[in-house]
Order: structure tokens, then sequence, then C-alpha cells
């Protein structure tokens, strides 16, 4: 396995005029391996954007090191390090800066001076995977917000990226669009073997990584499997978050007297449990 | 009524005009429109007449389209006609009824400006209708490339209008929703008198230019990610490609420009 991407208890807090600063990100420290699928859960204020800010060195830590692929982030090698991973935003408007969908993916090719040829093949192979090779020739207002969230990954996937953050990438689409892109990354994930951290308040999305940093007032609360992690329901629900559906409703089940085997992290689990669950008696 | 409007509307279509690069049309209307003053004499507006028509035959623009679409312009140009026709007083004097005389020269000049002015509305707008603004803003950036030599942001220049124009749509939808919000609290922007209508604007305005800077800024920050660092070193996915159509309009324009030299009076 080889480090991706590393904070080393790394703070930062913004300039405030009156009182005494507040740290935004607290003395925090973690590792992402290559191939893993990292949440990074938290309420509003826990300082997980700060975080993502750190990570692509919009902002630069007062204490201790972010690490990019084993090299420590600094005004000299950000440019050369963010060629190399991709970035979605939480808006889909506000990030797609080409006047249709394929300039729209080819912008960062563009930035980083790839040849004209190599473009053309890189635009529609990152398009092909997003599946929106139909619509190479859209104008961004023709497009859904989930449509518009497939373009930007196809983006920062014709970069041929080593690691994609998404910053609240499905915070702003209708439940339609979150699935398609939820679902989108998954695949890519398995395929390709991509190196995926997510930030998100969505306990759902978070489900499908394979570890969970939680945040809360700039600090890392927990970190574990989802089943870890979810298994402390009360904890996470004390610190603002929203609990998974199928949890909550087993959970609640629990509480009024029902006996159910094991812990269930999707709607289907607690389907098939409830189903099955009077011939297990 | 906007709809009817088609001043910098654009058309989408395959004819050969659609097919010219940008550049060439770009270049093309330019030099034309100095061209245009070459004319002096009623054979030399036959052909720029003439000529035009041509161009808008090969741009498979419906005429009826056209001059629907040019109808307010149409009426300064007969406003330009009228004023010539009663102001200028020379040569023969044609009609004089009571107060009003006309003379032949006023006619012919009349005419004449008239012919000028609708073939450079009837040419620009042509232009406009067969080439999306994108690729304008491509044939310009090209055209002005020699300018950076001077320090001049071409670059960031055509990269301003182009995403001026990408964010025309989302930030008319965003007054959508604006105007709709504030009509659901009871503005109401379409009675009353001017002043009132205008101070129902505010409401509309500010909060358009409050998301309008949030998204400025989010763009700023997703272009930097995305490695943007200004024109240099950067390389372009929007090709232009010069054909043999391009070559021969520009020898077409040069032959009218020949024509028009030998014809004038």
């Amino acid at each position: 396995m080889k480090e991706i991407l590393s904070m080393d208890n790394v703070s930062y807090s913004y300039d405030s005029e009156d009182e005494v600063a507040k740290k935004a990100v607290d003395g925090v420290s973690f590792t992402v391996q290559e191939d893993e699928w990292i949440a990074i859960v938290g309420h509003n204020g826990s300082g997980k954007s700060t975080l993502a800010k750190l990570m692509i060195g919009l902002l630069f830590p007062e204490e201790g090191n972010v690490n990019v692929f084993i090299e420590k982030l600094t005004e000299d090698n950000i440019w050369e390090i963010r060629s190399q991973m991709g970035f979605v935003f939480q808006n889909p408007d506000n990030q797609f800066v080409g006047s249709t969908v394929q300039d729209d993916v080819a912008f960062a090719l563009e930035n980083s001076g790839v040849p004209f040829e190599e473009m053309v093949t890189r635009v529609n192979d990152a398009l092909a995977q997003v599946k929106m090779s139909d619509f190479l020739d859209q104008e961004p207002h023709h497009l859904s917000g989930g449509q518009k969230q497939r373009v930007a990954i196809a983006g920062a996937l014709a970069l041929h990226p080593k690691l994609l953050i998404m910053d609240e990438a499905t915070s702003m689409l209708d439940p339609q669009g979150r699935n398609e892109v939820i679902h989108l990354v998954e695949e890519l994930k398995r395929k390709t073997g991509l190196t995926v951290i997510s930030i998100t308040h969505d306990l759902e999305e978070a489900l499908l990584a394979d570890r969970i940093i939680v945040m809360n007032k700039g600090k890392v609360l927990t970190v574990g499997t989802p089943e870890q992690i979810f298994a402390r329901g009360n904890e996470l629900e004390e610190i603002g978050l929203d609990l998974p559906f199928a949890l909550r409703v087993s959970s609640l089940l629990r509480e009024n007297g029902m006996e159910l085997v094991g812990e269930h992290m999707t709607e289907e689990e607690l389907v098939n449990e409830l189903w099955t669950s009077h011939f297990s008696k | 009524m906007l709809e009817k409007m088609i001043f910098g509307r654009y058309i989408p279509g395959n004819s050969f005009v659609h097919k010219l690069d940008p550049r060439s049309k770009l270049s093309f209307v330019f030099l034309f429109i100095i061209g245009v003053f070459l004319a002096n004499n009623t054979i030399t507006y036959a052909v720029l007449l003439g000529f035009t028509l041509l161009v808008i035959l090969s741009s498979r623009i419906r005429l009826y389209f056209l001059f629907n679409g040019l109808k307010p312009i149409l009426f300064l140009i007969i406003f330009t006609l009228l004023m010539h026709i009663f102001f200028t007083k020379e040569g023969a004097l044609l009609v004089d009824w009571k107060f009003i005389k006309i003379y032949e020269e006023g006619v012919r000049q009349g005419i004449f400006i008239s012919i000028r002015f609708l073939v450079l509305v009837l040419l620009t707008s042509i232009l406009t209708l067969t080439t999306s603004p994108i690729s304008i803003t491509d044939g310009m950036e090209d055209l002005l490339g020699p300018f950076k030599r001077l320090k001049l942001p071409v670059h960031e220049l055509a990269l301003m209008m182009s995403i001026s124009l990408r964010f025309i749509p989302t930030l008319m939808d965003e007054t959508d929703k604006i105007l709709k919000a504030q009509l659901a609290r009871g503005s109401d922007i379409s009675t009353g008198s001017i002043k009132q209508r205008i101070r129902a604007v505010i409401p509309l305005l500010v909060p358009l230019f409050v998301s309008a800077f949030k998204r400025a800024e989010d763009l700023a920050v997703a272009m930097e990610v995305r490695g943007y660092r200004g024109g240099e070193g950067r390389t372009r996915y929007r090709q232009l490609k010069w054909h043999w159509r391009d070559t021969t309009i520009m020898v077409l324009l040069a032959a009218l420009v020949v024509v028009l030299f030998l014809l004038r009076a």
C-alpha cells in the first residue's frame, strides 16, 4: 500500500478581527492509502471544508504538514500536485468553466498544456467513463445538476488523477442526481482503483467508503470502518449528523421491543431481515 | 417580442456561410465595411446590394425572417432616407408642393445612404446569425493574437467574454427565480408609476448581484484548482481550421473591391 495523502498534526485558524481566533482545524492527523475511499463527515463548522482547502493548497496550515503523494505541499510544487488530482466542488454551476460539455472537460487539460490530439482522446474517454458522451456539445444550462457534476468528474478524470477529492459534491443535487453521482464514483472506484476522498455530511454516502473520518469542532473525533462508526450511533447524532434511514428505523424498532439480529447499514439489509424475521423465530 | 429580435442571436445551420471559419468571417465583415464606402454611384451601389443578397442566399437564412427581425432598424433607415429627401437642396427640383420641396440630389443621396446602411446591418446580422458567440470569441482571440506582443491581454479578454456568455443563461434563470420569490412576497414590478417600478426592481437586483459575486468567487477557486495560471503555456481545445472556402470568400471580397474601384465615379 502506498501513501497518497497525509495530514500531520495540521492546524489552521481563520483571521478574525475581534476575538481570539478559533481553530477551524486543530491538530488533525490521518493518512490516506492508495485505492482507498475515505469519507470525511462532520456537521457544519466541523472543519471539514477547511480540510479540503488545505488538501489542495488553497490554504496552507499554520502548524503541521500536509503531504500529498509523499511530498510536502508548498507554494512551489502546488501546481504540479494539482495537475495530478481531481477536485469536484459543491455547486454544479459555479465550477462549469467551459461553454459546452467538452470544453469544460478540456479546461484542466488546456491549462497543463496537453497537445490537441491527445486532448481529444482524453476528453472522449473521460466522458465515456461518466456516460456523458451523448452530451458533447451541450451547453451547461441544458443539463441537470447531476449531469453537471458528472461532467465535473469527467473533467477531473481527464487529468488521469491519482486522487479524486469531492467537497460536498452531492449536497446540492436532488435524490436522483445524488444517486447518479454516488453510483458513478463507486463504479469508477471499482473499475480503476481510484483513490477517493469524499467530504460530506450525508452518512448514506459515507456508508460506501472504506473508512470514515468523523470531524467535530476541528478535531478528528474518530476514524473507522462504516460498521465501527455506525455502531456508535448516538454519538454521531449528538454532533449533529443524521444517521442513515435504515439504521434509524432499526434502532427505533429495537426500542419498541422488536428483536433484530445484527446491524443494518442499508435499506436492503433491513428489508431482508424484516421479511424473513418470522422464519427465524 | 424578444423572440423576434434577431440582433445578436445565433441560428444553428449547415450552410456555406455557417461552415466558414470565424476568422475569415470576421475579417470579411471588417474589410467589407471599409469597402462599402468605396461605392459612390448607382452601379457600384447596385453591385453592393447584389453582393449582399448573394451572401444572404448562401447563408440560407430566410429573407422574411431576416427583415422581420430587422424591423426596428428598418425604421431608422427610412428615417434617414426621409431626412435626406427633405433636407438636401441640390440638383433639379422634382416636387414642389406647398412648403415641401424635393430635389433630385436629395432622393439620390437618401437612397444611397440607406443602401449603405442596410448593407452594413444585413452583413453584420448574417455574421452573428451564422456564427455562435463562442466561435466569434475564438476568432477574435486568434485575429488579435499579434497584439499579445504589445502586452494586450487578448487571451484574458477572450476568456472573460466566453465566461460571461456561458453565465448569461444561468443568471437569467436566477433572475427568474428571484423575481418569483419577490412576487410571492407581494412585490409588484408590472404596475404603478415609473418611479415605483424602478424602486421595485431594487429587491431583484441586490440578491442577483450578491449571488453573481458568490458565483464569481467559486468559479475563480474552481479555475485555480483546475490549474488555470493565465494564457501562458496553455494549449487550446477549440481549433480553428482554415478551409478552401475561407480562401474563396477572401478572394471574392478582393474581386468585389476591384470591381468597386473600377466602376466608381
